[in-house]
């Protein structure tokens, strides 16, 4: 593998990990600090991607497709939270992977229904649309590139939020200790419900990311709830930190493992992975409860 | 006065009555199992779509028997297709079943089909085996034997001198079966053969791989989704101007051009029709698919409207009585219809022997995409498996 080569590839890698944390985030966060398992959080993703594409189709702009797909994905989580899961804090975990798992066919349906079977066109803005030459005579497309720079920035922003807000600590102290930090006067409910439509918004972002590169079409969202909780799983359920890191070993271990690796291995590295990081650190890399 | 008059119609309604009944005959059950949910729905509803409009010629009936068709889904998963299967032909009671588009459902679910004496007609999937050793004198296929369209590309791609061809495609039987074909007429010298996984989002790692490899072509079979997201991000990496990109069917075609856009002009295709193909039943076909459901047709609603017609004209040949097995399998093997492909017949193990086109995205007048028909490659392609099936008598 040629240096330029190298370089491209561990690109594509941490790109992909990006990508993964955005979903990620959403997901640890809402498992760690709701104890809700949420199958459906594919389906804001899902939800995204749609939303940006038929704002991008209506006019033309995606910046107003950012504007408008984030917060109604966000929308969107708040209402199914409020009408449906916040019932199921109390319940098992089977009944939660059953309510959300019927929440999945409900999404697809509801998706059908309006927008039909056909995937639905989603390109990226004219301006990143191409390839951009890099140093070393690197071509990388440009709008990957534009994924890489969002799923920092967001990385970053989370960090701050969750390390040195207010906010923060209160989601620190539900991740960490439940009854606890209710009985210190933080109201749960409100953090739950901001919690769970913050990770809404951090789906939708990703999916509306990954339209343009990937097939804007009903399940969409299936193959990817199973990389984040792949990830969520390794950096340790609750665990923003965790939950970056994961995604980067994922993003570069799947990309250099389908590049190096013959096929029916390359796409086992993400599982293979897993279980070797689970046997040393049962509980992932950044285990937050106890 | 008044009384008789009243039995009067009540006669009239009464003879009315029994000569229909007299008339009506048992329906004829057609049992379309296909892709109906899920990402890949969309190809369902193309295969059915033109079977229910190849239908309509005859007001739905065949061989004077109204027909009623039942729809199941088999959510591209063999399991559940064995189910669906097993209700129609258990409670449904259908006569003879059609419609699986994916290899893996048809081969899970084709020995009860034919263990329970019914017929199948395949619109679509065409896996290797059953055109071979398997071959079965109730098991016909409309669409194609899979290796088929790949056959046609290889021919074309040695012809026209290119060297270092870049082959990728999902790891599974039919990612294989493709392989096997274009190397059967372009040589078994590829510079490249990459499988990847089943359902793959990003192929940013592969497509690094081959620009850093300079291939003169790429050779892909994405179908569905897969297709979408592998044409986006060729596209995006910005080969699509340096590295021409050649296709087989269900990858780049009306039911994912609208996804893919703008990125896909350029592209070639091999395949068995294109909307431009110049024959009667072909722009008849167009022009009614189009008035009927406001699209373009895709190739597999081509091979949902030949299978539709196939079953039609075989059914009228037997007047109806298609428990009369023999007569109806011989009527199958000579059928007489106008196919939308102009050339098709089935050959000696039931799958066609039909001709092969190049055609290439572009838009059409409209500004719509469309795949524009570029030149006949391959005349009267029978497969490669037809010396395998020893066809019981």
């Amino acid at each position: 593998m040629s240096p330029s080569l190298f370089v491209e590839q561990s690109l594509n890698g941490v790109q992909l990990g990006v990508m993964l944390f955005l979903m990620a985030a959403g997901l640890t966060l809402v498992f760690g600090i709701m104890n809700l398992i949420n199958l459906a959080h594919g389906s804001l993703y899902m939800a995204g991607a749609f939303f940006a594409a038929t704002v991008f189709q209506l006019t033309d702009s995606f910046t107003l497709a950012v504007l408008v797909a984030v917060p109604a994905s966000a929308l969107v989580g708040a209402f199914v939270e409020w009408a449906v899961l916040r019932r199921f804090y109390q319940r098992s975990h089977l009944d939660q992977v059953l309510v959300t798992f019927g929440l999945i066919l409900v999404f697809n349906d509801v998706v059908r229904m309006i927008w039909g079977v056909v995937p639905v066109p989603l390109s990226p803005p004219d301006a990143l649309s191409g390839p951009v030459h890099l140093f070393g005579g690197v071509e990388y497309p440009a709008f990957r590139l534009a994924i890489l720079a969002v799923g920092a920035l967001v990385a970053l922003g989370l960090y701050i939020v969750v390390s040195h807000t207010r906010v923060g600590m209160w989601i620190r102290a539900g991740a960490s200790d439940r009854p606890m930090a209710s009985a210190l006067g933080v109201d749960v409910e409100l953090v739950f419900s901001l919690v769970f439509s913050a990770g809404a918004a951090l789906a939708g972002l990703a999916g509306l990311m990954a339209g343009p590169i990937t097939a804007v079409q009903v399940g969409m969202g299936e193959p990817i709830l199973i990389l984040a909780l792949v990830v969520t799983v390794i950096g340790g359920i609750g665990s923003i930190r965790g939950a970056f890191v994961a995604a980067l070993i994922i993003g570069i271990g799947d990309t250099f493992g389908r590049v190096l690796l013959p096929p029916a291995l390359g796409s086992m590295v993400i599982f293979m992975l897993m279980a070797a990081i689970l046997a040393w650190r049962p509980k992932g890399l950044f285990p937050v409860h106890g | 006065m008044k009384h008789s008059f009243r039995i009067a119609v009540l006669a009239g309604v009464a003879a009315t009555f029994a000569a229909s009944a007299a008339r009506a005959q048992t329906p004829l059950k057609i049992g379309f199992v296909s892709s109906m949910s899920g990402p890949e729905g969309v190809i369902g509803r193309d295969l059915l779509d033109a079977f229910n409009l190849a239908l309509k010629d005859k007001n739905n009936t065949m061989g004077g028997r109204p027909v009623q068709v039942v729809v199941g889904d088999d959510q591209v998963k063999p399991d559940v297709g064995r189910a669906v299967v097993d209700k129609m032909i258990d409670s449904d009671k259908v006569d003879l079943l059609t419609g699986i588009n994916f290899s893996n459902v048809l081969l899970a679910v084709i020995k009860p089909i034919l263990d329970s004496g019914k017929f199948y007609i395949s619109p679509n999937a065409g896996p290797s085996q059953l055109a071979g050793k398997q071959c079965n004198p109730h098991l016909f296929s409309v669409g194609f034997q899979n290796d088929n369209n790949f056959e046609g590309l290889g021919k074309y791609m040695k012809e026209k001198g290119f060297k270092k061809i870049y082959f990728m495609a999902p790891n599974y039987p039919a990612g294989k079966d493709m392989l096997t074909g274009f190397k059967r007429y372009f040589g078994d010298a590829m510079q490249a053969e990459v499988f990847t996984a089943m359902g793959q989002l990003d192929y940013s790692a592969e497509i690094a791989q081959l620009r850093a490899a300079k291939p003169d072509a790429v050779v892909m079979f994405y179908p569905g989704g897969m297709g979408i997201n592998f044409t986006k991000q060729y596209a995006q990496a910005g080969l699509m101007k340096d590295i021409p990109l050649y296709t087989g069917p269900g990858t780049v075609d009306q039911t994912t051009l609208g996804a893919i856009g703008d990125a896909a002009i350029g592209m070639y295709t091999g395949a068995m029709w294109s909307e431009f193909l110049d024959n009667p039943a072909s722009k008849k076909f167009d022009a009614d698919f189009e008035a009927a459901y406001k699209r373009i047709p895709s190739q597999y609603a081509a091979q949902g409207y030949d299978t539709g017609h196939v079953i039609q004209a075989a059914v009228d040949a037997v007047g109806g009585k298609i428990d009369d097995k023999a007569a109806f399998q011989k009527a199958l093997e000579n059928v007489k219809f106008d196919s939308v492909r102009g050339n098709f017949k089935f050959n000696t193990n039931h799958f066609p022997i039909q001709d092969y086109y190049l055609v290439q995205v572009e838009k059409d007048a409209k500004g719509r995409l469309v795949s524009a028909l570029k030149q006949k490659i391959m005349s009267n392609l029978a497969d490669a498996y037809v010396g395998d099936c020893q066809m019981p008598k």
